[in-house]
């Protein structure tokens, strides 16, 4: 899939996110490859709040906010509905949030998965519950401070690490999966590309940035969502005919302070902290690097 | 073989086979459960028609009850027939869609095995599950026996898609008294079930690629007391289209269950005993046993929950003296369900209200015997006489004479 020949038409329009919300734009670029055949549906988050209050509705594609822990469920519901309509070249599309997808919607997730049903899920990351007000999930990372991992007295934003939704779903043996940057936009839409053309479950997890819930501006989602890959903190890599592959290996990691520093959430982290924060980069590479020989 | 096969024939059955003969002749086209004693022989057996090619349906053997709703839902919004069934924890963990269905107005149905809720543990029947589950917006139906639960699944089916209707509904079996215990049962032919329940014409809230839009959305305060009006006139369309169900497959299988309630021995009955479900059965019998007497007694068998039979009840209470009501569940704090609701109907009785009593009985499995049922109607006599009744009692407790 070449940027060019994206579509010009809009499947997602007039939504309400907030300025420099990468949510709005990976759910736009989604559309734009899986197109006007698709049924989607979208769990209680952020997403679902500003796209869906009646009576404005701003998705262009059959669609409907699913109850928030019950995303896979219903795609398996939707691809045994396309089964007994006999409808063809359909797309059957979930796309999720961290809290939707990797908290409570996990059980339903893993279903689906296990089941091998022809769907394709999306967890949009803006590591914490956006729509409620910032709380933490199980992916927000390492010493970010939420309202419910807040910075006071003897806490000091979350404790522990972002769980790993990528080997999740690998080691459910899942037909296709990715991780993918808003800000490596190319990727991103190969991978939906190749996710959409899956014969059963696809998988692909986006870091969203998110600039109200982790404190920059409003015009630096895409270098935050880059400085991200850059700095080692989040990784591109897609599992498919059982093997994994790194699509980006930084010869040097910039500083974590790059990525750190520009973001409210981790303005309390001292240099402990932020030496802490590296060390764990170094042991997932390491980690990655001997597990799938890179 | 195919569906059209299923020719029309008596067989000797549990409740819970009768009703996956029900649900096969209603041919959905996706079912997904998850297993629950004492339901689990009814998706069993339909996982059975369906691997032996005797039904063309999808089969989703999802990870949880939640899941099992929000699997059915899904299918349901893109314009399928579809079925699932579950019972008490199970029950209570579909909880949320339960309510998301129905105010999102899919027509699904789901047979709920009724089972006791945990703690303490126990497998046995009485009616808190469901009746926990009262206030979901669904349709709740009670049925007597095996035949009555095949048949009223094909009726549910008419009445939840009934365009003025488009509300779920779950028939409700007593565990192992019904979903277990063998009995003949009148099998329809699938050409006559054809005529009756043709197949399901969804109405607008589909998921369609021609017309895209936006189902179960967020409503703000402004709207959402119109969308909840709309759900209260649907149940009361619901009433209409128990009646009309009942009477049409009357007019073409020949059985007739009462619509919204069943009165036996009522057109002269000064005492009534007034139930939910399988208990039903013993107590016609003790009836006929203390008309013999000639003690004017009768029955109601009150079969739908939701929508509330307000108005037959009423109308009963202007005619009698004195009313039983057995519960098969207590709302700690107050009464059985049934009691309250039934009481409330008989307020606009005003002076002419007939005396109450709620008999809070069989939970949990405990059985309700001949006797236990006798002794209630002669409670309900003694108090019309002016001998004082505790209103609320529990029959049969172990350390209280009965
Ligand atoms: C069963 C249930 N529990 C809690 C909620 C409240 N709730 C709605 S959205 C949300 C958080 C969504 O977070 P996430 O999935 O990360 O998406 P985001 O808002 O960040 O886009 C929560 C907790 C709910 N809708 N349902
Ligand atoms: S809070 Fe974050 S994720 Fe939610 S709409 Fe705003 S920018 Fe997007």
């Amino acid at each position: 899939m070449k940027v060019k020949d994206l579509s010009d038409s809009e499947l997602l329009y007039g939504h309400k996110a907030c300025p420099g919300c990468a949510a709005g734009t990976v759910a736009r670029l989604i559309l734009k490859v899986t197109g006007e055949r698709t049924f989607l549906a979208y769990p209680a988050s952020c997403l679902s709040t500003v796209t869906s209050i009646y009576p404005q509705m701003a998705f262009s594609v059959p669609s409907f906010t699913a109850p928030f822990p019950a995303t896979g469920a219903v795609l398996s519901g939707m691809a045994a509905a396309v089964k007994a309509k006999k409808l063809q070249d359909v797309t059957v599309l979930g796309i999720a949030g961290d809290g939707g997808t990797a908290d409570i919607g996990l059980q339903a997730l893993s279903g689906v998965v296990e089941r091998g049903d022809r769907i394709f899920y999306v967890c949009y990351d803006n590591e914490a519950y956006m729509n409620t007000g910032v709380q933490r999930s199980s992916l927000t990372p390492f010493g970010a401070a939420t309202t419910t991992s807040p910075v006071a007295g003897s806490s000091a934003g979350k404790r522990g690490v972002k769980k790993n939704l990528f080997e999740i779903l690998v080691a459910h043996r899942i037909p296709y999966c990715a991780t993918a940057s808003i800000a490596h936009t190319a990727d991103f839409l190969n991978k939906v590309e190749k996710a959409k053309n899956t014969d059963g479950p696809s998988f692909i997890h986006v870091l969203a940035p998110c600039p109200t819930g982790w404190g920059f501006p409003s015009d630096q989602t895409m270098a935050v969502g880059r400085l991200a890959v850059e700095t080692g903190l989040w990784f591109l890599a897609e599992y498919e005919q059982g093997r994994v592959k790194m699509n980006s290996v930084p010869r040097n990691f910039r500083p974590v302070e790059e990525y750190l520093g520009l973001q409210k959430r981790f303005r309390h982290l001292g240099p402990a902290e932020r030496k802490l924060i590296e060390g764990q980069r170094d042991r997932e590479w390491a980690d990655m690097r001997e597990k799938w020989g890179f | 073989m195919s569906n059209d096969t299923l020719t029309a024939r008596r067989a000797f059955m549990s409740a819970n086979d009768a009703v996956s003969y029900g649900v096969r002749l209603c041919r959905p086209e996706v079912i997904a459960a998850y297993p629950i004693t004492p339901q689990t022989s009814v998706v069993e057996k339909l996982s059975e028609f369906i691997a032996g090619g005797e039904m063309d349906c999808q089969f989703i053997n999802v990870e949880s009850e939640h899941s099992a709703m929000a699997a059915v839902m899904g299918a349901a919004m893109m314009g399928c027939r579809t079925f699932t069934a579950s019972s008490s924890q199970g029950l209570l963990y579909m909880c949320e869609m339960l309510h998301y269905v129905s105010g999102s107005r899919f027509p699904i149905v789901m047979m709920n095995a009724n089972r006791t809720v945990a703690a303490p543990w126990n497998i046995f029947g009485d009616h808190r599950d469901s009746l926990a589950m009262r206030d979901a917006g669904w349709l709740q139906v009670y049925v007597e026996n095996g035949q009555e639960a095949l048949d009223a699944v094909i009726q549910a089916y008419k009445v939840a898609e009934d365009p003025a209707v488009r509300t779920p509904v779950m028939v409700c079996l007593d565990g192992f008294v019904l979903t277990h215990t063998y009995e003949v049962v009148s099998i329809p032919g699938q050409r006559e079930v054809d005529a009756f329940l043709p197949p399901f014409v969804p109405g607008e809230n589909v998921l369609d690629l021609a017309n895209p839009r936006s189902l179960c959305i967020s409503v703000a305060p402004e709207w959402q007391t119109e969308f909840r009006h709309q759900q209260q006139e649907a149940m009361a369309a619901a009433r209409r289209a128990i009646a009309g169900a009942d009477g049409d497959f009357a007019g073409v299988f020949g059985r007739r269950w009462g619509g919204m309630v069943e009165e036996y021995r009522c057109e002269d009955a000064e005492y009534v005993l007034m139930g939910l479900g399988s208990v039903m059965g013993t107590t016609r019998l003790v009836v006929d046993k203390l008309r013999e007497e000639g003690l004017k007694v009768g029955l109601v068998k009150v079969r739908y929950f939701r929508p509330f039979p307000n108005e037959e009840i009423a109308a009963l209470g202007r005619r009698v003296k004195g009313i039983g009501v057995i519960d098969r569940d207590v709302s700690f704090g107050n009464a059985g369900a049934l009691y309250t609701e039934a009481k409330a109907a008989l307020y606009s009785a005003g002076d002419a209200s007939p005396h109450t009593v709620n008999f809070i009985a069989g939970l949990s499995g405990r059985d309700i015997t001949k006797e236990h049922l006798e002794t209630m109607y002669r409670k309900v006599i003694a108090l019309t006489e002016g001998k004082a009744e505790r209103e609320i009692q529990f029959a049969g407790l172990r350390w209280e004479e009965w």
